[in-house]
């Protein structure tokens, strides 16, 4: 999938335009917002935290640490001038803890140093006076005791109860999912600017500007229009820096409004990681009814997940995963409940796929309970209950699956990945081996595209040309890797026939486009892909209006093509034309607005039509298993990838791997282990370990599905590649608990929670091995 | 050694000097000289984005390494040139080879991890081995991207064109000497009589070998070192020797000078070492650091447990050789008195017929601390075991021999009974812990079955690959 499709005209969409800053990143020249020179008299900020899960904060004592030469300040809760609250969806979380810390890690005040070493060592030497509570630490225990962050949700659909109790069979289960930690390379990160008439700019490592100057603003206690946000890349986002990266730059903006200078917050990783949210871990209970064949007919399931000890983004995630719960299944009557948990831990929040990926393990692995009970071939149980026709097209919250891909991409992937003949070699294979197991999974997807939130589901861009003809874009999305700016910069060049290198694009400012949504749930291209798209429409229809009446043609006669413009019989630059334009008194300068159509959610009864379409895809894995030892490797993975008309199949192959391999992580070798005393005590890459380069697969065959346009009209029929692949990573649970039934003849069901470490797969190979015995 | 000399290194070509010895070299590259190309992403050694290149003459021949800079102290690049991904650029800041073929293989998105994984790259095109998919895996280990998902970067490494070196490194140095440091806080003495006099005299200052281990502090916890003796220089701890029975290895020779020898005496041995640390901690950190450490997870332990290898430690007083079992003396403690230096280590050879392996359980294959590590070996007489050694680490406060599993297997055939009674004493011998890593019970679990694998001679987790 290289460059082989590039057009004549340099960057047109569809073709596999390369990131605009690849060569910058691998020069060094691309800059973070820390390789950026200070402005003069900048100071650095350090966060002193909590060294307990839960207590009651009694004193800080800042003698000794603000007798240390070169610290300028110390800010706590009673220095906020605004309201002391970050809460990016409920309310009453604040931004430095004011009589109750809540986990370890809980930021409690913020240090300014005029270097960032003597910040970080005046932190440490601030004591904390603080009466210990009894911490919460886990789903189970929160669940024990209905410690919750958000009302309980309830998603309902036909009669459940008789549903399961009238079924021919009938499982309970239970299923755990890990949590994930981002591990962005680049760490949080804020720069705080203080201007004039108490005004703030914040240059920070955001997904989501528009929320850091709300948060900024309320914390401060300014207008919105006192604070500005700007961006131009992050190393890396993947959800954490949506909410969390508003409370570096809240305290940053807090830290600089006390010293009046401009002050830079950097976490280290270990800060960063312990003070920071998380993908929540799930716990999943279930008792599903089904008929013999394995065809489920009622099913009802609790879904818990770590919240942490705030809101945060929890209530929307638990909501996604409960909208995720069917995956590829039609499921005729559900109940499906979801407790945001309130544990004393980091408050969980963002992370690509929103818990969309937490929904869909669950119900795989009940699907693939009710197979191996029934000792039928997970494959056939999954195929028997997909969506289809004949009423089988309606979701738990009531959505119709109108453009149901799921037989076609399960065809191909059947056929591309030799499903049939892998599946005999393989059986073969582990009759004659008795330690090395193999195993294979399969992954169907549907993945619902749009913020549940109508609200958010809206984007804007402002599109200037100056009169020499080149261009400057400017949108609501931010850049982390994903190559949004290429791909919207590809819209905007093909609007006009330019190359794209003609347009210039900039750092996302809330000064420019105002009011935007976070970038993240995968709307990134779809909404300020059409925004971009509508303003640069609005400046073209000005210029065919002028070049008809300029030159004498009908409007129908003003055409762009190959980065010129033909007016009846006169052809000129375009580069000429916006010079003419602009003598001629012609606005170049659009705003483009795009607010997505035809959705709608109501959060009471958790029903409606919350995504605008449904992505899809499929994934076959094979995994190799060492029954002594549970170590394991991935062999082969096959993915097939629904991308609508790809804007760019480049940049979207390049989104395909990337978050396959970041699911395998989470389902595999990530793991946050807390201990007693609730310390996060994997907090750095030395004991948190995401994938390296040897555990992609060493066959790794990757495929964007052929002409599938999105049957909506999201912009050039593209469809949202974000989050959607990191699900087909479940194909390697599946896998792994393949592997581990062969040691049971595959009749026996598998307990074997995510993430799948060496040990989880040992204990389970073991717990197969003495129930099997037992049979 | 009382005049000063400042540390004198070049830095992209250019010469530049410094007294600020236990600086992190990235802070220096970063913050003194504003080079920001170079990224800390973790700042203990583990993500690899702020990767450089050092380059040191070894015999009159440049070698060029990749190591972290965030744990690199300024006083270890004396004499030394360092290539930053800005040093790469040519005339007219034209890119690089390796900058431009990385950025057409689509193998950036945030671009975070970019620049170290162009140095990674740069110093395994520039080290002459073959390009194959495994030294790709090994050279890159080091450096982790949470985007990309590796694919197109390994892509990047095998297109890579085999050993083509640089004219620009052919005298790297130019002209540049390994200057006598010796500065405030940090003295890198050339002989070992001035490195045993040193330890005597300063009994406060810490040995610095590469650092692996204490530019943590520096780097990570930001706690400067305020008096450290640099041994690398010392030539007798730089010395590999062989004699027909044994081994010896300086203490500051690094993993990656020890790895070819140890690779040709000892089977398994060199795959289990290239899974200790990344590349770039390999060239720097050395077996004698490691002993230093007394981790009881430290990965030569067990090897050098089960092949009875012996340590020299020196002091003004003299030398002397202390078994590897009883270097460790408790948690974290080992033999060494105030004023001694590890110079040598000793490790003898197999003999025909011995069976050895070694094995490391992790939760990731490479880069990871060793949930349990073992090295066994066992001498064979006319089908009786004579001699077995079961050495373990991360089960016990300290590395450990399991001598009454040990004991099971002496004097019969070394077959499935004897290892399930080599296993069922196990709990006798060893105590692991449970904690971030795995539980006692895991730990346990596998420190019996990697004695059965040892029986079987079967799959280790390179197996799950090498399987048709
Ligand atoms: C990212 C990363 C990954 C790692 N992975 C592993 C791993 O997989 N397995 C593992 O075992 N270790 C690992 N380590 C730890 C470390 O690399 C090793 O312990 C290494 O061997 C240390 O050697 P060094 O030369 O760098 O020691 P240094 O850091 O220089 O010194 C370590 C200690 O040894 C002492 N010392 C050094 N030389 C001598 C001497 N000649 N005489 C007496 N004392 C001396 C020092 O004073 C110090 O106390 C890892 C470290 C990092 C940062
Ligand atoms: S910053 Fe991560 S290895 Fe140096
Ligand atoms: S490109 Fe983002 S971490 Fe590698």
């Amino acid at each position: 999938m290289s460059a082989a499709t590039l057009s004549p005209r340099h960057g047109a969409v569809s073709s596999s335009v390369r990131h605009d800053s690849a060569l910058k990143h691998t020069t060094g020249e691309a800059i973070y917002l820390d390789d950026q020179a200070g402005p003069p008299g900048m100071l650095h900020a350090a966060l002193v935290t909590s060294p307990v899960a839960h207590g009651r904060l009694k004193g800080i004592d800042a003698a000794a640490a603000l007798a240390m030469p070169g610290v300028v300040a110390m800010i706590t809760a009673a220095d906020i001038p605004g309201v002391n609250d970050v809460a990016p969806v409920g309310k009453d979380e604040p931004a430095l803890a004011t009589d109750k810390v809540e986990y370890l890690g809980h930021p409690v005040a913020i240090v300014v140093a005029a270097t960032r070493d003597r910040a970080v060592h005046a932190a440490e030497a601030v004591r904390l006076n603080i009466e210990e509570l009894p911490p919460v630490l886990t789903i189970e225990a929160a669940l024990a005791n209905e410690s919750v962050v958000w009302p309980v949700m309830e998603m309902k659909r036909g009669d459940w109860a008789a549903a399961i109790a009238g079924a021919p069979q009938r499982l309970t289960g239970q299923v755990k999912v890990g949590g994930q930690e981002h591990f962005y390379l680049e760490g949080q990160i804020a720069l705080a600017i203080p201007g004039e008439d108490g005004d703030m700019r914040l240059v920070a490592s955001t997904q989501h500007p528009t929320e850091v100057q709300h948060i900024v603003s309320r914390l401060l206690g300014l207008p919105y229009n006192a604070v500005t946000t700007e961006v131009r890349r992050l190393g890396g986002g993947f959800g954490g820096k949506e909410s969390q990266a508003s409370l570096v730059a809240g305290l940053a903006a807090l830290a600089a409004r006390k010293t009046a200078k401009p002050v830079k917050l950097r976490l280290d990783r270990a800060t960063d990681m312990r003070v920071t949210g998380k993908r929540h871990d799930f716990l999943a209970r279930y008792e599903v009814g089904f008929d013999d064949e394995g065809r489920i007919r009622g099913l009802d399931i609790l879904l818990a997940s770590r919240a942490g000890w705030s809101a945060d983004h929890s209530p929307p995630v638990m909501t996604r995963a409960l909208c995720h719960i069917d995956n590829a299944y039609y499921l005729p009557a559900t109940r499906a409940r979801g407790f945001c948990c309130k544990t004393n831990t980091q408050s969980n929040t963002a992370f690509r796929g929103f818990g969309g990926p937490q929904g869909a393990a669950a119900i795989e692995a009940v699907v693939e309970h009710i197979a191996r009970h029934l000792g039928r071939d997970p494959l056939a149980v999954r195929q028997l209950n997909y969506y289809g026709d004949g009423g089988r097209d309606v979701t738990p919250y009531g959505q119709r699956v109108f453009d149901n891909l799921l037989p076609r991409v399960t065809q191909e992937m059947l056929a591309s990945s030799d499903w049939t003949a892998r599946r005999a070699a393989i059986d073969a294979f582990n009759a004659s081996s008795p330690v090395v197991k193999r195993g294979l999974g399969f992954m169907p997807l549907k993945f619902g595209v749009s913020f549940n939130l109508p609200t958010l589901n809206q984007g804007g861009a402002l599109v200037h040309i100056y009169a020499d003809g080149s261009i400057r874009l400017n949108h609501g999305g931010t850049e982390m890797g994903q190559g949004l700016h290429t791909k919207v910069a590809q819209v905007v060049a093909d609007v006009f026939k330019v190359d794209l290198d003609r347009i210039k694009i900039t750092a996302t400012t809330t000064a420019e486009v105002p009011n935007t949504s976070a970038t993240a749930a995968s709307t990134g291209s779809d909404l300020n892909g059409m925004a971009a798209f509508a303003a640069a429409n609005t400046i073209k229809e000005r210029l065919i209006g002028f070049a008809a009446a300029h030159f004498g043609a009908a409007l129908d006669q003003v055409v762009f093509q190959d980065n010129q413009v033909r007016a009846g019989n006169h052809v000129l630059d375009f580069g000429e034309l916006a010079h003419l334009a602009w003598f001629h008194r012609i606005s170049l300068s659009a705003t483009g607005f795009y607010r997505t159509p035809d959705i709608s959610w109501d959060p009471q009864s958790m029903t409606g039509e919350p995504f605008y379409y449904f992505s899809y895809g499929a994934a076959v894995a094979e995994v190799a298993i060492d029954t002594l030892t549970g170590e394991h490797k991935v062999l082969r993975a096959d993915l097939l990838q629904d991308c609508g008309r790809s804007l760019n199949p480049a940049i979207d192959l390049g989104q395909i791997e990337g978050a396959f391999v970041q699911g395998m992580g989470w389902v595999t070798c990530e793991e946050l282990w807390w201990d007693a005393q609730g310390r996060l005590r994997t907090d750095g890459p030395s004991t948190y370990k995401i994938p390296g380069s040897r555990d992609v697969p060493p066959i790794f065959n990757v495929r964007i599905l052929e002409n599938s346009p999105n049957p909506r009209p999201t912009i050039y029929r593209s469809k949202a590649i974000g989050e959607p692949p990191l699900l087909l990573a479940i194909a390697v649970w599946s896998a792994l608990r393949d592997a581990v039934a062969s040691l049971g003849d595959h009749r026996v069901p598998v307990s074997l929670d995510a993430p799948a470490t060496p040990e989880r797969v040992l204990f389970a190979c073991e717990d197969m091995k003495r129930r099997a015995a037992l049979r | 050694m009382t005049a000063e000399h400042r540390i004198r290194f070049l830095l992209n070509g250019q010469s530049r000097e410094t007294a600020a010895a236990s600086t992190t070299l990235l802070d220096f590259i970063r913050e003194t000289e504003r080079l920001t190309g170079t990224k800390e992403g973790c700042a203990e050694g583990d993500c690899g984005a702020c990767t450089v290149v050092v380059t040191r003459v070894v015999n009159g021949e440049p070698v060029l390494e990749a190591v972290n800079a965030c744990i690199t102290l300024m006083g270890q690049v004396d004499g030394r040139a360092v290539t930053t991904v800005e040093g790469l650029l040519g005339p007219g800041r034209a890119a690089h080879p390796v900058q431009r073929l990385l950025a057409e293989t689509d193998g950036t998105q945030c671009g975070f991890c970019t620049p170290g994984f162009v140095m990674s790259l740069h110093a395994f095109a520039q080290s002459g081995e073959a390009v194959t998919v495994e030294n790709v895996h090994e050279a890159l280990a080091g450096n982790l991207c949470r985007c990309t998902g590796y694919r197109p970067i390994v892509d990047t490494a095998l297109g890579l064109a085999g050993p083509a070196r640089e004219d620009a490194t052919a005298s790297p140095l130019g002209g540049l000497a390994d200057s006598d440091v010796n500065v405030p806080g940090w003295h890198a003495p050339r002989t070992l009589a001035d490195l045993l006099q040193l330890r005597a005299e300063r009994p406060a200052a810490v040995l610095v070998a590469g650092a692996t281990d204490l530019g943590l502090g520096p780097s990570r916890d930001r706690a400067p070192i305020v008096d450290a003796i640099d041994v690398t220089r010392v030539p007798e701890l730089n010395d590999i020797t062989e004699t027909s029975t044994a081994i010896e290895i300086g203490a500051a020779v690094t993993y990656a000078r020890a790895l070819p020898h140890l690779d040709r005496l000892y089977p398994t041995l060199g795959t289990y070492l290239r899974r200790l640390g990344s590349r770039q901690i390999r060239n720097s950190g050395t077996i004698g650091g490691n002993l230093g450490t007394a981790s009881p997870i430290g990965d030569s332990a067990p090897f050098l447990l089960a092949l009875d290898a012996e340590i020299e430690l020196a002091s003004r007083a003299g030398s002397r050789h202390v078994a590897i079992a009883d270097f460790f003396t408790g948690y974290r403690k080992t033999a060494l008195k105030p004023d001694d230096v590890i110079t040598t280590i000793r490790l003898p050879k197999l003999v025909d017929g011995d069976l050895f392996r070694c094995d490391k359980v992790s939760k990731r294959y490479d880069q990871d601390i060793s949930n349990v590590a073992g090295t066994f070996r066992l001498r064979i007489e006319d089908g009786r075991v004579v001699e077995a050694r079961l050495a373990y680490g991360g089960m016990a406060a300290t590395p450990k021999r399991a001598m009454a599993a040990e004991a099971c297997l002496v004097g019969g055939p070394f077959d499935a009974a004897a290892v399930d009674a080599a296993v069922a004493a196990l709990p006798g011998d060893l105590a692991p812990i449970d904690d971030m890593r795995s539980t006692a019970a895991y730990r346990m679990a596998v420190a019996g079955n990697l004695l059965r694998r040892f029986l079987i001679a079967g799959p280790a987790p390179a197996g799950l690959e090498a399987m048709p």
